[in-house]
């Protein structure tokens, strides 16, 4: 069969299963007084359409900032807004001021999941296709096969399509700049990349790859010549859509600084809920949050991200190549969600997707940290009544990647890049030959305890003197998952040395 | 689940080939079951509360009152062993919530409810599943295509398990069809393989869980009768009488004969067997569905409401003689034609008798084996589904399925199957009217649709183009059409008044297209010599 018919088999694949998970429930469903994400992203309908722009961010009689208020950059705001105008079209009931608070209905619902459906198809689809496309050295099959499990990868489905968020369209748009950035477009990159990360201030977990990734290379071109031109034109680039985005705010500092509150909001605490970082799970042993005060906590938290993020960055900023970038972009977005300020369970998203674009190259470890991360979705799917989806689409990934990548016979050091680390500890460690044999027990192990976990914490009742067990179990399981995956991917980054190509021409 | 490529390297390269084959048709099997669990939460017809009826009916009253008991419209109106199906399921649904099995708790769908009927509709799938498996091993591969996405065997498992048809009408629409398809599907394999007990046995068992496979029924009779009562034929393909065997006969008469006992003895014992076939077989309903099934009498409905408009126009018929009724309007109701004579269900009868009967003598008198069996199977499933009394949209997949048999053997069967597929599937739509689902099922349409065509086409692509010009501009004008009916009709102020047009459209155009199938397909079959070679057999 022709690849285009294939590929176009795969979006149809993957926009079925999105839209069947859309039929589900969302977040917040029936839940008054507060509802959830389902009813946020609505009340922005409400808020952008009613109110002038100079409202939108600030506490006002029309504007309980309490309840949902907008708490993402302007390009979200602006998405509301266009979806706003539209809602008004079909049902102004929709989104009338003050009224319309806590609106559910089949309509409405069938409104909201298509202007999902209709991002997704536009944003991040489009992106992870041409990616897949324009992978080097690999087979048309394997490209299709890599389209369809990225494609299919369940944490995003379920989030955007079941809890309900619009986090295809920011990632789409770093993915569209990491696309545009593997074709040497660097301008068109930067602000694919300034839009991305003015729809979702979470995408600066990204930011550090791609500013270490353009000034090496400008350094690499050398700073005194072409490097200087190229880095004054990002700089302009960036400073030009920035201002772009932020125009109808720029009329005044304190409508900035405003917006800036809102995005920041260091008072919320270390972390929320039951997340899958170091912080969570530290405190089932210590009550960080008690013993050391939010100041502190916010320095340490930062000082422990730095450190963490410090190899990779200098590495990249040295040597700056794609693979090393895309690694990058793992790795630093895995150090924010580890050990960084205020984070959600949802940001292991932003962990996820460049994972997802190194699929083919060690599919192996890429399939199971997305299963890993699917799982340490659970608890917040289980809240959202989701477990129905989460219990069909993740094995059905898990089916997807084994039939196309065969992934349980490419466990050896070679297929997990370990190969160079390897011969870097030969004669200290002994047990090297049984490595594969050893990795694909630990990855049965793994999924075995995650689909115990899951069964467990979906059909039995927790303990009464612990009714957050299940959750627990379930962040600190995938946290260690997640501090292994780290230093994993931090091995691959730093032992990733020019000598590969070499020998491949030798 | 496309993608399934298995690249091994080295030694064992066979060995590899069977593991990675078994690999891919588990991938198949899983993900679409996956899929279906992904439907649960998806619209349901009146059929899901017809089933629950059944399983509250069969749970709590006797034998002796399962065909008289009346307190909801849907009455059990399948044979006895769909109700004894029933039975058994209704024993697993009390611990799921027993609420559903009482027979007065009409219209009862709590959540348990729908998650066990639908997962007992997947779980039931298992047979289907293993069916296909089966039919994919009969199949003979001469083929041996490098790439896993060319085999056969490959695109018919997709074909078979990644059925629209199927998937719409089982599992969001709410029906069993899953394990009866399987049945008839493993009859046809186990006949293939020459295990024809095994494949009568099965076949009788399927009849008495629903007995719309009769339509089925003369292909098996006349096969098993031409290849399996006599054991012989001539040089030159014509029968050998003398080869007859009384212990065949005997055999296949006494399965036949012991199976419809297990059936309907209880019920002849009871002295219930009128009750039970009125149930059956329920005449009055009318010579089509509310929906009308595109076949020969969507054509004449059709063109019998046109003559009555020609007609009131130029003044040969009289308005006030008319009656109102019209058919489309969604109530199943008698309908009398104004124009064209009345249909009864016993001209019915003798059109789909006059139908099959070709086919089934082509069968006879120019055996062909398996494939020939099929051909016959198919077109008595067509033929009937054209002439029937109150068929059912749904029973064109009666055609369908066993023609993608066929379509991965032939390039001529696989241009009528496409054109077959393609509309039938299309005439399935107004099942599901909800806004809800109306993505699914064209994003599910679309899915099988560039499958079917684009696997078919690099299958037979050293031949000849599988569809002439003609027929892809008419499969190409199902997309203005569902356009038309689905997005403009309804933003039209025609909508209020014949809100049936979307529904008459759909059903006359696709009967224009099942009809032409049906008939390329009989002359195919009844214009084919027979191989020299296969003689010998």
């Amino acid at each position: 069969m022709e690849k285009w018919s294939l590929m176009a088999l795969t979006v149809l694949l993957a926009l079925t299963v999105r839209w069947a998970v859309s039929l589900g429930s969302y977040s917040g469903a029936g839940k008054p007084p507060m509802y959830g994400d389902y009813e946020a992203q609505r009340h922005w309908q409400e808020i952008t359409y009613n109110l002038p722009i100079r409202q939108w961010y600030f506490n006002t009689s029309d504007n309980n900032l309490q309840y949902w208020g907008l708490d993402y950059p302007p390009l979200t705001a602006y998405h509301s807004f266009v979806c706003a105008y539209i809602a008004k079209l079909i049902n102004p009931d929709w989104v009338a001021l003050h009224t319309s608070r806590g609106y559910e209905s089949q309509p409405h619902k069938l409104f909201m999941r298509t202007t999902v459906f209709v991002a997704d198809l536009l944003v991040y689809i489009p992106a992870v296709i041409l990616y897949c496309f324009s992978l080097k050295e690999t087979s048309a099959k394997k490209k299709v096969s890599s389209a369809l499990c990225i494609l299919l990868y369940p944490g995003l489905i379920l989030i955007d399509h079941g809890h309900f968020q619009y986090n295809s369209v920011s990632l789409g748009l770093a993915l569209w700049a990491v696309l545009c950035l593997s074709h040497d477009w660097d301008l068109l990159g930067s602000v694919a990349f300034c839009l991305a990360l003015n729809y979702k201030q979470m995408e600066l977990y990204h930011s550090l790859p791609f500013f270490c990734y353009l000034l090496g290379k400008c350094f690499k071109k050398g700073l005194k010549g072409k490097g200087l031109v190229l880095l004054a034109k990002l700089a302009g680039t960036v400073l030009v859509s920035f201002a772009a985005c932020w125009l109808p705010f720029g009329t005044d500092v304190e409508q900035i600084m405003q917006v800036l509150r809102r995005l920041f909001p260091i008072d919320r605490g270390l972390f929320e809920d039951k997340v899958a970082n170091i912080w969570c799970s530290l405190s089932v042993l210590i009550k960080i949050k008690n013993v050391i005060s939010p100041r502190t906590q916010l320095k340490l938290s930062f000082a422990v991200t730095f450190l963490s993020l410090l190899p990779a960055c200098i590495k990249l900023t040295v040597q700056p190549s794609l693979r090393g970038f895309k690694f990058a972009l793992v790795s630093c977005a895995l150090s924010f969600f580890l050990f960084s300020f205020q984070v959600h369970e949802k940001s292991i998203l932003l962990v996820s997707v460049p994972v997802c674009l190194i699929i083919n190259e060690i599919p192996f470890m890429a399939t199971w940290f997305l299963l890993v991360s699917t799982f340490s979705l659970l608890p917040l799917l289980l809240k959202d009544e989701l477990l129905l989806p989460y219990a069909a689409t993740t094995p059905a990934f898990l089916a997807a990647c084994l039939a196309s990548f065969s992934i349980l016979e490419k466990t050896s050091a070679e297929d997990l890049q370990l190969k160079a680390f390897s011969l870097s500890l030969k004669g200290y460690v002994s047990w090297f030959k049984s490595f594969p044999r050893i990795v694909r027990g630990l990855f049965l192990l793994s999924l075995a305890l995650m689909g115990v976990l899951s069964v467990l914490s979906a059909a039995v009742p927790p303990p009464q003197h612990l009714p957050d067990l299940f959750p627990l179990a379930v962040a600190v399981v995938s946290c260690l998952h997640f501090l292994l995956f780290l230093v994993y991917f931090n091995v691959v980054i730093l032992w990733d040395s020019k000598n590969r190509g070499q020998k491949k021409i030798s | 689940m496309r993608g399934a490529v298995p690249c091994r390297r080295g030694a064992g390269g066979a060995r590899a080939m069977a593991a990675g084959g078994r690999g891919w048709f588990r991938a198949l099997a899983l993900g679409v079951s996956f899929l279906k669990c992904l439907l649960i939460p998806a619209y349901y017809s009146t059929d899901f509360e017809v089933h629950r009826n059944w399983l509250a009916i069969t749970h709590n009253l006797p034998l002796s009152q399962w065909y008289y008991e009346a307190t909801s419209e849907w009455t059990l109106d399948y044979p006895p062993f769909f109700a004894w199906f029933e039975y058994v399921l209704s024993h697993i649904a009390k611990y799921f919530d027993p609420q559903m099995l009482v027979v007065e708790n009409l219209n009862y769908a709590s959540r348990a409810t729908i998650f066990f009927q639908r997962l007992s509709v997947i779980f039931t799938d298992t047979l289907f599943i293993y069916a296909v498996h089966e039919c994919c091993r009969c199949i003979n591969g001469k083929r041996a295509a490098k790439d896993i996405l060319e085999k056969p065997t490959f695109i018919l498992a997709v074909l078979l398990l990644w059925n629209f048809g199927l998937l719409i009408v089982d599992h969001i629409h709410f029906q069993y069809n899953g394990f009866l398809f399987g049945l008839m599907l493993l009859s046809v394999a186990r006949v293939c393989q020459k295990r024809y007990l095994e494949g009568a046995l099965l076949f009788a068992v399927l009849l008495h869980f629903k007995h719309i496979y009769i339509y089925v029924a003369p292909a098996y009779g006349v096969y098993l009768l031409r290849s399996y009562c006599f054991t012989a034929n001539n040089a030159d393909g014509s029968l050998k009488w003398r080869s007859f065997s009384f212990l065949h006969v005997t055999l296949l008469g006494l399965i036949v004969c012991l199976v419809s006992a297990l059936s309907l003895g209880p019920f002849l014992v009871l002295g219930q067997l009128p009750q039970v076939i009125s149930r059956l077989f329920p005449f009055k309903r009318g010579l089509c569905h509310a929906y009308w099934a595109p076949n020969f009498w969507a054509l004449y409905n059709a063109m019998d409401k046109a003559l009555t408009i020609l007609g009131l126009k130029c003044n040969f018929l009289e308005g006030t003689k008319i009656p109102k009724a019209s058919m489309t309007g969604g109530l199943v109701q008698e309908f009398q034609h104004t124009v064209l004579p009345s249909v009864t269900p016993l001209a019915t009868l003798i059109c789909t008798f006059i139908a099959i009967l070709p086919s089934v003598f082509c069968l006879w008198f120019k055996p062909q084996g398996p494939r020939g069996f099929l051909q016959c199977l198919v077109l008595c499933a067509l033929s009937s589904f054209m002439f029937g009394w109150h068929v059912h949209e749904k029973a064109i997949l009666l055609a369908i399925l066993p023609l993608s048999l066929l379509s991965i053997q032939r390039a001529k069967d696989a241009g009528i199957y496409l054109i077959l597929a393609t509309t039938g599937h299309f005439s399935l739509f107004p099942l599901l009217f909800t806004t809800p689902e109306l993505p699914i099922k064209i994003l599910l349409m679309l899915l099988f649709t560039v499958y079917s065509f684009s696997s078919l086409k690099s299958l037979f692509r050293r031949e000849k183009p599988l569809l002439n010009w003609l027929e892809t501009i008419y499969l190409i004008q199902l997309v203005p059409l569902e356009i038309f009916c689905e997005i403009i009709f309804p933003l039209t102020p025609w909508k209020r008044h014949f809100p049936f047009v979307p529904l008459l459209l759909t059903s006359v155009y696709c009967a224009l297209g099942i009809t032409y199938a049906w008939l390329k397909l009989y002359v195919s079959v009844l214009t084919e010599r027979i191989p020299v070679r296969q003689k010998a057999e």
